[in-house]
């Protein structure tokens, strides 16, 4: 694990998401309503719609294009087949982390 | 063997734990000297919030008094502080004299955390920690006002406190929701209501910015949008640091608090710490249950015996009077967690359970609580709950048994209440008709009127239907709003009005919404229902639109987004002509495109360039024209008398004034007008939601035209003689709409439900078109205005990346 401060926690609005950029693209993070924290690639495997843009709610988020439904915890689109990868992502003293040996992991594999 | 010398630091609640322990196990073991600065012994601090409330007084929360420490041989050092700890040579210093140790122990507690704003050295402002702060709120009474910076546990316990002596309180809260680390949103909704009966004053998502003073005294504080909140006392609440000043000093390991292994000696081998000053497994603890463990885990460890310090789940409740709320376990993220939500909206019960594989992990509850000592059970010992997941939420005492008859309200109606308020008709009128022979909804409707106007009481009346016929009548399958809930649009629309309901919260509270915070689906229409219904009192939640609204752009199948500025009744000039151009080379717009609506479409602008662009056009005079907007689109004219030989009236002049006066307002879908100024309709008026159609006698406004998925020619509304009455008009209708029409129905679709015999007789009535008109304007007092110009002002980096690790992760 090699965490990665990548800016406080309000910087992303409660039910919400922001998305950061990486050399293997851009990766979504999502703020709940009950103060959780996600990750997960921000590109939806259907036709590409950017997740950071979609409605969030529960632990969940629909993507803006299409309205599928992907589940943050495991990345498992509700009632399709395909899903998103997700990453370890931690909330310290307001800020978040992130595991940046996870995202170098993806291009690797 | 000769007695040791123990010497502890902090007359807290830790550490005279660790003395109940010691001095009851080994009573000769040690001799102790404790020192404390504040001039008294240990009390329950946890209590002062009762002692504020006037249910106890400081002598009943008192736990060791003078003639505790002397029947123990307790030498006490209180009022004086200790000013360095010589690890060395093993003495500690005191302002009155030095003490020689072999064991240490630091009880130092913690501070308040005081946020450093300017004026936070005036008098009157306090925390709310110990005695003294207790005493200084008491010393307020009826008709003065306080005002609590933190809307957590200790900051509502203080404000409930003085509430109940009558001070006028107010609380700030930085965050969305009250006691956010501890509640979700629907319990932090239901815990406002009951602060807010309790006449406290609370202001969620509150940035303090000055605290103001006269005199060297707290007048008010104030806040960044401009508010000032007059005060004659103020109370920071906003959190706990550890006071780990005397450890640095003496060089031990600190980080957050004092560092301490699972026996709580610190980097010292004979030192150790306890309680709120200590840092444990990166963790740090402001309840009272994890420091007894401690203080229980630190007196063996010192009796010689073998004890471990291990973190457990934890359970809080708040100690205000009529505010029942627990919680306990974890809410954090992690793999497969599945929640399990309950509402009862008419006693205001929520519930709300966490699960992770076959095991209870947290647990939210508010309005009954009676059940959480048992879930905390379930939590703490990692239970297996398969067996019992169906029926967990109902608690231990869960026998099965009949759920409630979701008809005994209707049926237990009076005949006279009234069911369809649009046309006056009440039960017993409804029930006639069906005794007579009505058997469905359309008879009902065809003998009574009832729910032949707007519709939103068909479930009323379809209650009513299945209440007299019983099993003779099938109830059709309403469509509820989404899988949140079953409710259907009409009801929700209703309920809000009538209940009423003012935020999102207490929508799926009061609603009984089974999901914890809505869907996708449900959550923008909602939205919308409570900005038209309560727009001085809700607002907007841009977390609840679809990405369009959101961002105030269209969003297209790559990605990018399309800028479309407005061009009132699609007149332009040279130099908005020139702005748009100068935006387009600027940022690369691949495609420029002329709208069917009359205006200019700048297709494929990067995300990141949108507050850019817009920042660009606003210089121009240009504004948002709403091309992405379930609201007011455009006025699409003709050139009416100006130029042409056929024009009746200036219909490129109606057509502005019109989109003057409407731009800016949400509509259940989108809305787009046309003004014709003869009737060759080259506007294409009779094809659009509302249309006008000028002819020399005036103007007749048609409505529930469409040209998409349907094709529908408008249908004649009225006709009036003045430019003046045709604004009236078509405000009134547009605002008719809003307050009835479900979320996503155009107009067409929702003149085919409520009829337009309904719609011209609200309008023809002088009284109801002032009403709507008036409803409308004030509406229009917050949303007409630009939003691109609002969005560059004030959150331009939200459309910028969080963070770019490009070069991180390439590493």
């Amino acid at each position: 694990m090699a965490w990665v401060d990548i800016g406080a926690l309000d910087d992303v609005p409660e039910r919400g998401a922001r998305k950061i950029r990486t050399a293997l693209g851009c990766v979504a993070v999502f703020r709940t309503g009950a103060q959780e924290v996600f990750a997960a690639s921000n590109a939806c495997p259907h036709k590409g719609g950017p997740l950071s843009e979609g409605i969030v709610h529960g632990q969940s988020v629909t993507c803006p294009l299409h309205n599928w439904v992907f589940d943050l915890n495991t990345g498992q689109a509700r009632g399709e087949e395909g899903r998103i990868a997700t990453y370890p992502v931690r909330v310290e003293a307001g800020r978040i982390l992130i595991d940046g040996a996870a995202l170098v992991a993806r291009s690797a594999a | 063997m000769t007695k040791q010398n123990l010497v502890i630091i902090g007359a807290g609640m830790a550490s005279g734990r660790v003395l109940e322990h010691l001095t009851d196990a080994a009573p000769d073991a040690f001799d102790i000297t404790l020192f404390n600065a504040e001039p008294r012994g240990n009390y329950n601090r946890i209590m002062l919030s009762p002692v504020l409330a006037g249910d106890q007084t400081y002598e009943e929360i008192v736990t060791h008094d003078a003639a505790w420490y002397a029947e123990r041989g307790i030498a006490t050092r209180f009022g004086e502080h200790v000013t360095r700890i010589d690890r060395a040579a093993k003495v500690i210093h005191g302002e009155h004299g030095d003490v020689p140790y072999d064991k240490l122990i630091l009880g130092t507690g913690s501070n308040p955390f005081m946020i450093p704003l300017p004026g936070h050295d005036l008098e009157g402002v306090i925390a709310y920690r110990d005695l003294e702060d207790t005493q200084a709120m008491m010393t307020l009474g009826a008709g003065q006002k306080c005002v609590v910076i933190g809307g957590g546990l200790l900051g509502l316990e203080a404000a409930a406190g003085m509430a109940a002596r009558g001070v006028e309180v107010t609380v700030v809260h930085i965050m969305g929701h009250l006691m956010e680390r501890q509640l979700d949103e629907a319990a932090g909704y239901l815990l406002k209501k009951s602060l807010e009966d309790k006449g406290i004053t609370i202001r969620l998502q509150a940035n303090s910015s000055e605290i103001l003073g006269e005199d060297g005294k707290v007048t008010a504080l104030r806040l960044d949008d401009g508010t000032d909140l007059p005060c004659d006392l103020l109370v920071m609440a906003v959190g706990i640091r550890p006071n780990v000043a005397l450890a640095q000093e003496a060089g031990l390991a600190v980080g957050k608090g004092v560092h301490v292994d699972d026996q709580m000696c610190t980097s010292d081998a004979d030192v150790f710490a306890v309680g709120e000053c200590v840092e444990h497994d990166g963790a740090i603890f402001g309840l009272v249950a994890p420091l007894y463990d401690q203080a229980k885990v630190l007196a063996r460890t010192l009796l010689g015996e073998e004890a471990a310090f291990v973190q457990k789940s934890l359970s809080t409740k708040l100690k205000v009077t009529g505010c029942d709320l627990f919680s306990a376990g974890d809410f954090g993220d992690g793999e497969g967690r599945e929640d399990i939500v309950f509402r009862d909206p008419a006693r205001g019960v929520y519930k709300r359970l966490v699960i992770e594989g076959n095991r209870l992990v947290g647990a939210v509850m508010y309005g009954d609580t009676a059940d959480g000592s048992w879930f905390f059970g379930l939590i703490r010992d990692g239970t297996d709950i398969e067996e019992m997941r169906e029926t967990l939420i109902f608690g231990p005492a869960y026998q099965g048994g009949d759920t409630a008859d979701p008809l005994s309200a209707v049926a237990a109606l009076p005949p006279e209440a009234e069911i369809c308020g649009c046309n006056g008709i009440c039960k017993g009128a409804i029930v006639e008709a069906i005794e007579a022979g009505a058997g469905d909804l359309g008879a009902v409707r065809a003998t009574t009127k009832a729910s032949a106007s707007c519709g939103t009481c068909t479930g009323l009346v379809e209650q009513v239907l299945q209440v007299t016929l019983g099993d003779a009548f099938e109830m059709p399958a309403a469509q509820p709003v989404c899988g949140c809930t079953e409710h259907t649009h009409e009801d929700v629309r209703r309920l809000i009005k009538t209940m009423p309901l003012k935020s999102q919260e207490a929508v799926w509270q009061e609603l009984g919404w089974s999901t914890r915070n809505g869907c996708h689906v449900c959550r923008p229409a909602v939205n919308f229902y409570l900005l038209a219904d309560w727009p001085l009192e809700y607002q907007d939640d841009p977390q609840s639109r679809f990405i369009n609204e959101r961002k105030h752009a269209n969003i297209q199948k790559d990605g990018t987004f399309s800028v479309v500025p407005r061009m009132w009744g699609g007149i332009t000039n040279p130099s908005e002509l020139r702005a748009i151009a100068d935006a387009a080379d600027k940022y690369d717009v691949p495609t420029v495109k002329v709208t069917g609506g009359q205006r200019i479409d700048l297709l494929g602008v990067k995300g990141e360039d949108l507050p850019a662009i817009w920042a660009d056009l606003n210089r121009a005079g240009l504004v948002s024209g709403h091309a992405y907007s379930k609201g007011l689109r455009t006025v699409k004219t003709c050139v009416g008398t100006d130029h042409c030989r056929f024009g009746t009236q200036d219909s490129t002049g109606l057509g502005i004034k019109l989109e003057k006066v409407l731009w800016g307002s949400w509509t259940p879908h989108k809305l787009k007008l046309a003004v014709s100024g003869c009737p060759r309709n080259c506007a294409e008026a009779t094809c659009k939601d509302i249309g006008v159609v000028c002819v020399d006698s005036g103007y007749q406004i048609s409505i529930g035209g469409a040209a998409g998925m349907d094709v529908k020619e408008t249908e004649l509304l009225v006709q009036v003689a003045s430019e003046a009455e045709a604004i009236e008009v078509v405000m009134a209708v547009t605002q008719l709409y809003r307050e009835g029409a479900k979320y996503l129905d155009r107009i067409y679709k929702w003149m085919g439900k409520v009829g337009l015999e309904w719609i011209r007789a609200r309008i023809k009535d002088k009284a109801e078109r002032a009403r709507l008109v008036a409803a409308f304007e004030l509406s229009q007092s917050i949303y007409r205005k630009d939003p691109w110009a609002e969005h560059v002002a004030e959150q331009a980096e939200r459309y910028q990346p969080l963070a770019d690790l490009t070069l991180e992760a390439a590493e």
